[in-house]
């Protein structure tokens, strides 16, 4: 059973998604190859395996107080198609951080693809911060392909922080965002994406403000290098007095492409509804300044674009 | 220490430095002055090497750097404050300090230059150098990014632009510790009398031309004495 274990190659790809050395806190569930390998539960984090398809469900306590659940996957198989099924139950009050990514090592010629669909209940006040990262290696000419979905429902009071990154190595992504926000909701998205060579990143967010004083701030922040192209499109549905700010900043070089479709829609008068996107090369001034202390022309495109995607 | 030999600069058809042959020497506070197009801030552009002159030298320390480009001139001891600080996204002003100072500064080092400049360290160290900070602010922490250098040469495009008069007579006392705070020679392009004040040479240019070097009693003595026969004209 060779394939269960960890080893180096599984070590550094899951050091690249979340901290494994320093995993051993909380509940975690690793996933390797289309299969779970590891998994610890603790008295207020329960996982399950699912018997109708593939993935797990994740049972948080209400009242459960900072509890970390990494939930990593990592395919080191050329030519895998790994859907996976993750739904996470946040009972009321509930304070979790949630750590999930996926990381793929493909040195062969056949496409490495994972698809994870995770879906997030929040009971009444439950507080989720969810960090989300993606990375892809390997020699091979074999497509590093991740498809991630996100759904979010919120119920009252409670409020979901996203974080995703994905900074190298996936050729082709599509990522989708859904959130369906109740009363007194806050939803905040934070997305990073860098793009190289003829690799593909379309983001997608729709989300609805059904509830009274329900809010959101999505930010996208991305670079987009050589040949590579991406879109981002952002639908917010402002459908109760409620606030939105959806924000894409995006940087091009080379022969890169960046298409951004805000979408704002109010159905409601007292909907308050903002989006902003820029899209443009790094500013001359800000690679002047930094040549004139001292850093050449490559070392200050590399500060400017390592301090954006940070 | 510095040199600038015949240096002319030329754009649509229209000369913005007209042969300046200037002489600085090293460990002085130079302002210059002079009417708006008169060419300061594109002569100080071109010590820099943001600007490339279409003819003439340019020598620092005895050394043509004419051809140099804008990062050889600043590893040599030249340093440049804009005078419409550049934004960074992501970028905080802990960040640009490290890079200003080209190495691994603690935070305590960086709170104690932002203090010298007079900001409240704690609360500006982690802030991003963004539109979140206000015109005052990113001068300071402009000038914070050239003062941890301690270069042989600093130049400041007017400092004075773009902030309010309240903030700039607190800038100012800056400006009067600059000397300890460098130990080198300081370029201030202003129009502030009270820079001017405390400048060992004022050099007042006009039309692409240095038209008057002298010391900063003598600058303002005649500038007193031509105000007052304009107010006698008037008169």
């Amino acid at each position: 059973m060779e394939e269960n274990k960890i080893n180096e190659t599984d070590k550094k790809l899951l050091n690249e998604i979340t901290n494994y050395d320093e995993i051993p806190q909380g509940a975690y569930n690793i996933r390797k190859n289309g299969q779970g390998i590891e998994r610890r539960t603790t008295e207020n984090v329960n996982i399950i395996t699912k018997k109708d398809k593939p993935g797990i469900s994740i049972y948080v306590k209400e009242n459960t107080k900072f509890e970390f659940i990494h939930i990593p996957v990592i395919i080191t198989e050329s030519g895998l198609n790994d859907l996976v099924y993750n739904d996470f139950y946040i009972g009321k009050n509930a304070n979790v951080i949630i750590v999930a990514g996926c990381g793929i090592h493909n040195d062969h010629h056949k496409n490495s693809q994972h698809d994870g669909i995770h879906r997030f209940y929040l009971e009444e006040g439950a507080k989720v911060k969810y960090v989300e990262k993606h990375y892809g290696e390997g020699k091979g000419d074999g497509q590093r392909i991740l498809n991630p979905v996100t759904e979010v429902y919120l119920k009252e009071g409670s409020s979901m922080e996203m974080e995703s990154a994905q900074i190298k190595g996936v050729d082709s992504t599509i990522r989708e965002t859904k959130g369906e926000l109740a009363a007194n909701t806050n939803f905040v998205v934070t997305e990073k994406i860098m793009t190289n060579g003829t690799q593909i990143a379309k983001t997608i967010f729709d989300v609805k403000l059904n509830g009274e004083n329900a809010s959101t701030h999505v930010t996208s922040r991305s670079v987009a290098t050589e040949d590579s192209k991406q879109e981002f499109t952002s639908k917010i549905y402002g459908n109760s007095k409620c606030f939105a700010h959806s924000e894409c900043d995006a940087i091009i070089k080379d022969n890169a492409r960046v298409i951004a479709t805000p979408e704002i829609t109010a159905n409601n008068v007292d909907a308050n509804l903002i989006h902003e996107a820029a899209i443009g090369k790094i500013a001359g001034d800000q690679i002047i300044k930094l040549k004139t202390l001292g850093l050449s022309e490559e070392e200050a495109e590399n500060e400017i674009i390592n301090g954006f995607l940070r | 220490m510095l040199e600038l030999q015949n240096i002319c600069f030329e754009r649509d058809n229209k000369k913005i430095l007209d042969n300046i042959n200037l002489k600085i020497d090293s460990n002085q506070f130079i302002a210059i002055t002079g009417p708006n197009g008169s060419g300061k801030s594109t002569m100080a552009k071109i010590i820099m090497g943001i600007e490339k002159p279409d003819s003439g030298k340019i020598l620092f320390k005895g050394q043509d750097i004419t051809d140099l480009k804008i990062e050889e001139r600043a590893e040599l001891g030249i340093s440049f404050a804009f005078q419409q600080p550049v934004k960074f996204k992501g970028i905080t002003v802990y960040d640009l300090l490290k890079l200003a100072s080209k190495k691994n500064i603690t935070k305590k080092e960086a709170c104690e230059i932002l203090s010298k400049v007079g900001l409240c360290a704690k609360e500006y160290v982690d802030r991003e150098v963004n539109n979140s900070l206000s015109g005052g602010e990113l001068k300071r922490i402009e000038i914070a990014t050239v003062a941890v250098r301690k270069t042989k040469l600093t130049i400041f495009d007017e400092p004075e632009a773009g902030i309010d008069l309240w903030s700039f007579s607190n800038l100012t006392e800056i400006f009067e510790n600059m000397r300890d705070l460098i130990k080198g020679t300081t370029i201030v392009i202003s129009h502030q009398e009270r820079i001017l004040e405390i400048a060992d040479k004022v050099i007042l240019m006009k039309s692409g031309e240095v038209d008057k070097v002298t010391t900063s009693e003598d600058f303002l003595q005649n500038h007193i004495e031509t105000n007052k026969k304009c107010c006698k004209i008037k008169k």
